[in-house]
């Protein structure tokens, strides 16, 4: 999924701050379940809001609606009443959510109220954790399901560098170093062939450098 | 607004302890402070972020959670719950200028009457001293009631 984490509530007022009758929309995928900008994370932000402006005796109307996904432009469709009688949209889905509600409101003002993080999972309950740079040209087929280019601080594609200590990253000591989990994942299965070839340096031109990537599939479109 | 200030508390009680306590403390004729006015919840870890911004917006000075003694709540963990979401809450209301201070959990058996209306009058001294909530204060300068905040629309979640 999509991670991502609320702004400080400082920041978001200062983006509508000039506004009076403000949308907040959510997203009913990734950031509900990271809990960023689901149903429950709109209306917390819609009473925060109200909460701050009544105190600054600037009252302020506030809408809210979540829909099911905001980086498709059908489920936008609904939205088109309450956006044209709002003054701006606060979206709280991830950045591909606001270009979305600013692609199909052209004349509403939109912001973000997210800040959007990375492609990662559930660790344990409440912690979400990083697992893939999208880089384009997936690797894990030879690293035993452990992604080097993001889980090792410097996206090593040959073994470890010299700092790793004791199984700890000598960026982070916090975190494990990719490197010793790839060895003990492929030496445990019995793979540790796998890591005799040099990889050549990894093609960078599938990765997010170059504009937008497109993936099409004729047999979808319509 | 100050002199003369009758705090507005909200209390989100729990069914199986702050809710039986508040009898007790009805039957032992305790006095507790009016300012507080009961919620009941079927367990703590009912409580929502929602709800207890939702009672300031109508104008609570003061919300406080009652669960049970940690360790003894009917279902296991939702008094941990309710902590946890209550921290939550008191730092974005920190954050957003209210201050955290307004919002409390407080734990209790069932039959802790006496405790009931010490916390009641606790949470109240404390409302006091940090005076009218500034929404409140808002809601009466525009002459309106408690409980008719028109910016808001739409049901909870
Ligand atoms: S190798 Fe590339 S595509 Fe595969 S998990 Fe890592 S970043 Fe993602
Ligand atoms: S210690 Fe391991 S994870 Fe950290 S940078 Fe070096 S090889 Fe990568």
């Amino acid at each position: 999924m999509i991670v991502a984490e609320r702004k400080p509530m400082e920041a978001v007022a200062s983006l509508v701050a000039p506004y009076e009758r403000i949308l907040v929309v959510g997203c009913g995928e990734c950031v509900t379940v990271c809990m960023a900008g689901g149903e429950k994370e709109v209306e917390v932000m819609a009473s925060a809001l109200r909460l701050m402006r009544g105190k600054e005796g600037r009252p302020v109307t506030v809408e809210t609606e979540t829909v099911q996904r905001q980086c498709e432009p059908e489920y936008l469709v609904p939205l088109d009443k309450k956006a044209e009688a709002a003054e701006v949209i606060l979206s709280m889905g991830c950045g591909v959510g606001v270009q979305f509600l600013a692609e199909r409101f052209a004349q509403r003002w939109v912001v973000p109220a997210l800040d959007t993080k990375f492609a990662g999972g559930v660790r344990e309950a409440g912690v979400w954790e990083e697992r893939c740079g999208l880089c384009g040209d997936c690797v894990l087929h030879l690293t035993g399901g452990i992604c080097p280019v993001i889980r090792c601080s410097k996206s090593l594609l040959n073994g470890p560098c010299g700092g790793s200590h004791g199984g700890n990253c000598e960026i982070k000591r916090e975190t494990r170093c990719a490197w010793q989990l790839i060895y003990d994942r492929l030496k445990g299965l019995g793979r540790l062939e796998l890591l005799t070839p040099v990889l050549p340096p990894k093609d960078w031109s599938t990765a997010r450098d170059g504009g937008p990537r497109q993936v099409v599939r004729e047999d979808a479109r319509l | 607004m100050a002199e003369g200030f009758e705090p507005k508390i909200v209390a989100f009680s729990c069914y199986y302890c702050a809710y039986a306590a508040a009898d007790v403390a009805g039957s032992m004729r305790l006095e507790y402070p009016a300012a507080v006015r009961v919620v009941e919840l079927p367990c703590s870890g009912k409580i929502d972020p929602v709800l207890l911004l939702r009672a300031f917006e109508e104008g609570a000075d003061g919300v406080y959670v009652a669960g049970c003694l940690e360790g003894d709540c009917h279902f296991q963990r939702g008094n941990l719950r309710a902590k946890k979401r209550v921290a939550r809450v008191k730092a974005l209301l920190d954050e957003i200028g209210l201050g955290g201070d307004r919002l409390e959990m407080f734990n209790l058996s069932g039959s802790m009457g006496p405790r009931f209306a010490e916390i009641a009058r606790e949470m109240t001294e404390r409302v006091r001293r940090l005076g009218p909530s500034p929404i409140r204060e808002r809601l009466s300068a525009r002459g309106e009631a408690a409980g008719t905040n028109p910016g808001r629309e739409g049901d909870l979640p």
